[in-house]
């Protein structure tokens, strides 16, 4: 057995998942070495963003105290777009003893912040190392190559992100289309917070989640997001990857287009760019989960595509699968086992919790939606915007026959065959969901 | 604001070597082009007269849309070396 440069467990990548997952293993007073790219822990990571109270308690349950937050999210808004009109829900929660809240965070603080506290309990981070490819032994991973140095370890964990190309490499899991994979463009802009409270309707630090459908990304798949920080808003959108490819347009122009939308400007009025990041989303879903596990090595968080697109999740199920993982590999250094057979137990733990039951529960969202998104996110939203306009437009037409108008203008507008086929899809998510 | 005044927000310590290696004969063959515009930093022109894709590596901010979107399934995709590349400030 190798002794020089060998340890009980590898994590690759500084992200919720890997930091999850290595302060678990350290916390068991075992020894965990955290291998990252960036300069720092958190330098290469960007999302929208909020992080969810209740999962990062379960790795760090103090983080309330101490941890570089922004707001609490009190108040949800979503914000269907036309080209000139919109139409708005927006649901508030002032609840002073809710516990399952989120917060707005930036990545590259908060990520840093959770290396720190688990550099703090044990863990090992090498910064600025790459990560160029897994050793194998008769089949088994134990280790990996990094630029400089081969590092031994009984068992490799690969928290690796979103591209995860090792996971390519050891052939875990399939090509990545432009279907499965979102690219989100984002603007972090500078506003004194009094303006941020005035024109989103908060105090002190509450803070607003804006889901933005439609507008430049009209019939497109993809969405506007708008978070409140604490003297910056951050506007931003996803769409999947796809959508550029056949539409031939750029991602940073959709987002200039919806930041110039008539419903969305004046609350970006006079702001400053303060950074410009763009990242890719693991859209793909349940089908397009890698395998999990083999002989030496589990894969977690975006690199195991572990992300819940309807409900916006990502961070909690990358915290949840880290801590499943280094719980599994806990149990198997007891055992001293690192085959794929006791590792089997990270995939059992994902199965029993929240995050493969939620990912199952959508698994048709993604192929409903890139069948239907011209419909589902172009007619419809177009169509519920009409409506309010029928509704709220006074124009002495007797209003009866404005509303036979408006449901004989959806047999007009749409073929039949279409919306058959909407109705269907749309029983298809909701059976998925509900059966 | 134009993508290059963007991306002067992003701080980054770009390598003198690109770590982005699109196949250049492939590249001739390339119906789409995808990636002169799915790429959010606008790192790849298209030169017509040379028939020579241009890669602005110094601006990757490594996201991967580029190998994705690659038509031909030929860019030679990697990190940039640990000391180099982005750095975020606020992701």
């Amino acid at each position: 057995m190798r002794t020089e440069n060998k340890t009980e467990v590898i994590v690759v990548g500084g992200g919720p998942a890997g930091i999850a997952c290595a302060v678990t293993i350290a916390r068991a007073g075992r020894e965990v070495i955290l291998i990252e790219r960036g300069s720092f822990t958190g330098a290469k990571n960007v999302f929208g963003g909020a992080i969810y109270a209740k999962p990062t308690r379960e790795i760090f349950p103090d983080f309330e105290k101490t941890a570089p937050l922004e707001r609490k999210i009190i108040l949800h808004k979503y914000a269907l777009l036309g080209n000139e009109d919109s139409t708005e829900i927006t649901y508030r929660n002032d609840e002073k003893d809710n516990e399952n809240v989120s917060y707005s965070v930036f990545r590259p603080k908060f990520d840093r912040w959770m290396a720190k506290q688990a550099e703090k309990e044990g863990v090992i981070i090498i910064t600025e190392t790459v990560v160029k490819d897994l050793i194998l032994d008769d089949g088994q991973v134990v280790g990996v190559k990094t630029e400089l140095e081969d590092y031994y370890a009984n068992i490799v964990v690969l928290a690796d992100g979103v591209n995860s190309l090792l996971a390519k490499k050891v052939g875990m899991r399939n090509k990545i289309t432009p279907y499965d994979v979102a690219i989100s463009v984002k603007e972090v802009i500078k506003l004194d917070s009094e303006k941020i409270n005035d024109r989103f309707h908060l105090k002190d630090d509450e803070g607003c989640v804006y889901q933005l459908f439609g507008g430049s990304m009209l019939g497109m798949l993809g969405l506007g997001f708008i978070y409140t920080n604490k003297d910056s808003v951050s506007i931003g959108l996803g769409v999947t990857l796809n959508e550029l490819v056949e539409n031939k347009v750029r991602p940073y122009e959709l987002l200039d287009q919806l930041k110039q939308h008539p419903a969305i400007a004046p609350l970006l009025k006079d702001g400053e760019l303060l950074e410009y990041s763009a990242h890719l989303i693991p859209e793909g879903g349940y089908k397009c989960i890698p395998d999990l596990f083999a002989d030496g090595v589990m894969i977690a968080g975006d690199a195991a595509m572990l992300v819940n697109n309807m409900h916006w999740e990502g961070t909690n199920l990358a915290m949840m699968s880290g801590k499943f993982a280094g719980e599994t590999a806990l149990r198997a250094l007891l055992e001293e086992d690192y085959t794929a057979e006791v590792l089997s137990h990270y995939q059992q733990r994902l199965e029993q919790s929240f995050v493969m039951k939620d990912l199952r529960t959508y698994k048709d969202l993604m192929d409903v939606m890139h069948s239907r998104c011209a419909s589902f996110l172009g007619y419809f939203p177009k169509k519920i915007n009409a409506f309010f306009k029928m509704f709220t437009t006074v124009d002495s037409i007797p209003k009866k026959d404005k509303y036979r108008n408006f449901i004989k203008s959806i047999f007009n507008d749409r073929n039949p065959l279409e919306l058959i086929k909407d109705g269907g899809n749309l029983l298809k998510l909701l059976w998925g969901i509900l059966k | 604001m134009s993508i290059d005044e963007k991306l002067f927000t992003v701080k980054s310590e770009p390598d003198k070597v690109s770590h982005l290696h699109p196949d250049t004969e492939q590249c001739v063959r390339c119906e789409s082009k995808a990636c002169t515009y799915v790429c959010p930093a606008n790192v790849y022109e298209w030169d017509e007269e040379q028939q020579k894709l241009l890669v602005n590596f110094e601006n990757c901010l490594e996201c991967g849309a580029c190998r994705i979107a690659c038509e031909r399934q030929t860019l030679d995709w990697e990190y940039p070396k640990g000391t180099k590349g982005v750095k975020f400030k606020l992701g």
